[in-house]
């Protein structure tokens, strides 16, 4: 059998073989699952009771505030004391003033910082009394200001796509999260590489290998070995999400719970605005926009654009990760060298992040296209979809970025091949400038 | 069996081998000798291909070495170990697959030497599991297990207790009887006299002796004899007069022990001649100084200043 066969071979099986793997590639999914569920739940259900003392010192709202499960509001017309609330059984306290309708300012006092979602429910209650008095005051008619009352709703249009609408904003969200996953699995793996270049240094047994292998040999046999344990982790998740999404799915169906109507009872919060919105005459939103958005985006392509830069970046930066692990001897020593190598990859992600408010901007452009950010930004670009339209661009970008692997590779055979046997002593920046030139 | 021949690497600015030409004769096991620094570990690694000459080329039975021949070497480096985490026979039969042995072929191989080093029940024991002496037998029969032309051992002995040491002596014996070519770097200078026909020692870069032990035993003699006496210290001194030189004489309890350096060119048996008139001669036997004189003369006349710490 090929060498570098059985070396990518090892890699692969000892590191699948581990109890760590097993629990990353099965309980991760459950994990990820299960700790959004549980936010979901946690998000829903309000931890604590709240008794809210409203100081209603121009009597508008006094009886007018709507109680909640959670939520009840109890009313004084005098300023209590500090020490006066700290011992009532008041959980909030909130001060509404004198020129209240003027200023549209209120004060509220806490024990414990309660959640955002009380903090609206205090703020939305208070908003829709509030707005009733003036109403009044200013003998309005309330059916009147309901028709009055605009919340404009802008739908974006590209002139380009024939006057499609467009779903940018929500598109390049979609394509940081890509992009997020792209900068998390690559570093993650890279690091791996690192490891295990370090693992055969500190263990002696590197010249004991090379001395039936060469040290490229060795070295991308681990790069690719571990590549692959990347690979096996992406299937098994890929059809575990599969499987849990179905059953999750026919779970639901048997609830009789349309997943939609889930959505929409969710959160308290929705519940209002909707409300809110039904008073000033406007449409609840389309729940189909979430649809229309995963409907944009050309899955296949998007998918085949990540497994490329995914392989690609992957081979760039474990290549340079190999390298700082050849150089050190234990790895507390790598962070001198890790920065570095790691600083694209996070500029990458603000490049990234800057991409969903403003994707045309030169640097985006420019990210998309230099092969140490590429991997990441150019998702973005991928999964809106307008990069199709410039296919140069992703051309360009796609050969920048396989030339960059191979020749970061050859630089980090060179270092790797001298540094593995290098003991003794850290070496500086210009001593892996001088490996690199050593002959072979 | 191995020439390597006007080999010259340096790194940078220093010299690691300067012109160095050396022999290791078929069949025979060459000790390669030097202080720390001096270059052997570089030029292990040349003729083990792990690097490359900048100028100088090494031969195998008459032959440029290629890529190809290092299924025919077994090397045991200095700096060595295993994956701690993998198990004993799984580890055995990867390192012998790297080298190039079918998968079947190193199972029945290892579980001969398994058997013979009574080792088999580690088969299934993660390394970490082994004691340090229980590894280093694990790691010497992965070195030797593909029954390798040229065996390359740097420190074969440390991290061996006596017994196992010993063990692994008697293998390196054996090797050679059945044919194998074996080159051994160590500072232990016993192991040299007992164990090597030929060596080379190596100072700051540079070869500064290399042949049979005998012969450069014998060479580095210093015509010093060692002779017991029935005699005092002073009928003996004026005996000897110009053909030799007194180094020292301690009396015993029944002899005298004088030791003599030869003068000019005179011979033991003119010393003896001039001595037996006046003493009772017991016993005369010629000092040959053991390796470790020969490596410390041989290195403080290349140089006195000491070869610097970086190997």
């Amino acid at each position: 059998m090929n060498k570098i066969l059985l070396i990518i071979r090892r890699e692969f099986i000892t590191r699948v073989r581990k109890p760590s793997f097993l629990i990353m590639t099965i309980l991760g999914p459950l994990l990820i699952a299960g700790t959004m569920v549980g936010l979901a739940y946690l998000g829903m259900q309000e931890s604590d009771d709240h008794l809210v003392l409203v100081v209603d010192k121009p009597h508008v709202v006094t009886g007018k505030l709507r109680d909640t499960e959670k939520l009840r509001f109890l009313y004084a017309y005098e300023d209590l004391s500090d020490s006066a609330f700290k011992a009532s059984p008041y959980t909030l306290m909130v001060d509404v003033n004198e020129a209240i309708l003027e200023t549209n300012t209120i004060q509220l006092y806490y024990k414990e910082l309660p959640s955002i979602n009380v903090q609206r429910t205090v703020q939305s209650e208070l908003e829709r009394v509030l707005e009733r008095e003036k109403l009044r005051v200013n003998h309005v008619d309330p059916d009147t200001y309901a028709r009055i009352r605009t919340a404009l709703n802008v739908q974006l249009f590209d002139i380009d796509k024939g006057g499609e609408r467009s779903y940018e904003q929500a598109l390049a969200i979609v394509g940081f999260g890509f992009g997020y996953i792209m900068f998390f699995f690559v570093f993650m793996y890279a690091v791996q590489v690192m490891r295990g270049v370090l693992e055969e240094k500190s263990n002696r047994i590197v010249e004991v290998l090379i001395s039936s292998v060469r040290p490229f040999q060795l070295m991308m046999g681990k790069i690719v070995g571990i590549a692959l344990v990347g690979l096996a982790q992406f299937v098994i998740w890929i059809v575990l999400t599969v499987v849990l999404m179905t059953g999750g799915t026919a779970l639901l169906m048997k609830d009789r719970l349309d997943p939609r109507q889930v959505l929409a009872e969710q959160p308290m919060t929705g519940e209002l605005q909707a409300e809110l919105m039904k008073e000033a005459g406007t449409n609840v939103p389309d729940r189909n926009e979430v649809l229309e958005v995963v409907d944009r985006i050309n899955v296949p392509f998007v998918l085949a654009m990540f497994a490329f830069y995914f392989m690609a970046g992957y081979l760039l930066y474990s290549s340079l990760f190999a390298a700082v692990g050849s150089a050190v001897e234990n790895e507390t020593d790598t962070q001198q060298f890790m920065l570095p190598v790691t600083l694209p990859l996070i500029v990458a992600i603000i490049i990234a992040q800057m991409a969903i408010t403003n994707p045309g901007s030169p640097l985006v452009f420019w990210g998309s296209i230099i092969p140490f950010t590429s991997p990441v930004v150019m998702m973005v670009r991928v999964a809106m979809g307008g990069v199709l339209e410039s296919p140069w661009q992703l051309v360009l970008s796609m050969v920048l970025l396989a030339g960059t692997f191979v020749l970061t590779t050859w630089v980090a055979a060179r270092i790797y091949r001298t540094g593995i046997l290098m003991y003794g002593k850290k070496p500086t920046w210009r001593e892996l400038g001088r490996w690199m030139m050593y002959k072979g | 069996m191995l020439t390597c021949e006007h080999i010259v690497k340096r790194y940078g600015a220093h010299t690691a081998l300067d012109d160095v030409t050396l022999t290791v004769p078929a069949g025979s096991i060459f000790g390669l000798l030097g202080p720390n620094g001096a270059g052997k570990t570089t030029l292990i690694r040349i003729i083990t291909r792990i690097t490359g000459p900048d100028t100088g080329q090494v031969l195998l039975e008459g032959r440029p070495m290629t890529a190809a021949d290092v299924v025919r070497i077994g090397y045991l480096p200095e700096e060595r170990g295993l994956y701690k985490k993998m198990k004993v026979g799984e580890q055995a039969l990867y390192l012998a697959q790297l080298k190039g042995m079918a998968k079947a072929e190193a199972r029945k191989r290892l579980r001969e030497w398994f058997e013979r080093w009574e080792m088999t029940a580690w088969w299934n024991k993660k390394v970490e599991e082994l004691s340090k002496g229980m590894a280093q037998k694990v790691q010497f029969v992965s070195t030797v297990l593909h029954a390798p032309r040229l065996l390359i051992l740097d420190e074969p002995f440390s991290g061996f207790d006596p017994i196992n040491a010993d063990l692994v002596r008697q293998e390196i014996l054996r090797l050679r009887q059945e044919g194998t070519t074996v080159m051994l770097s160590t500072h232990n200078m016993g192991s040299v006299e007992e164990l090597c026909d030929h060596i080379a020692l190596i100072d700051r870069s540079r070869k500064v002796l290399d042949g049979r032990v005998r012969d450069i035993r014998r060479q580095f003699a210093t015509r010093t004899y060692r002779i017991e006496h029935k005699g005092n210290r002073v009928a003996f001194a004026n005996a000897l007069s110009f053909t030799g030189e007194l180094l020292e004489h301690t009396e015993g309890e029944e002899y005298s022990t004088a030791r003599v350096r030869l003068v000019h060119d005179s011979t033991v048996n003119q010393v003896l001649r001039q001595l037996l008139p006046a003493v009772e001669v017991h016993g005369v036997q010629e000092e040959i100084p053991g390796m470790h004189d020969v490596f410390i003369r041989a290195v403080n006349a290349h140089g006195t200043v000491p070869a610097d710490m970086t190997e």
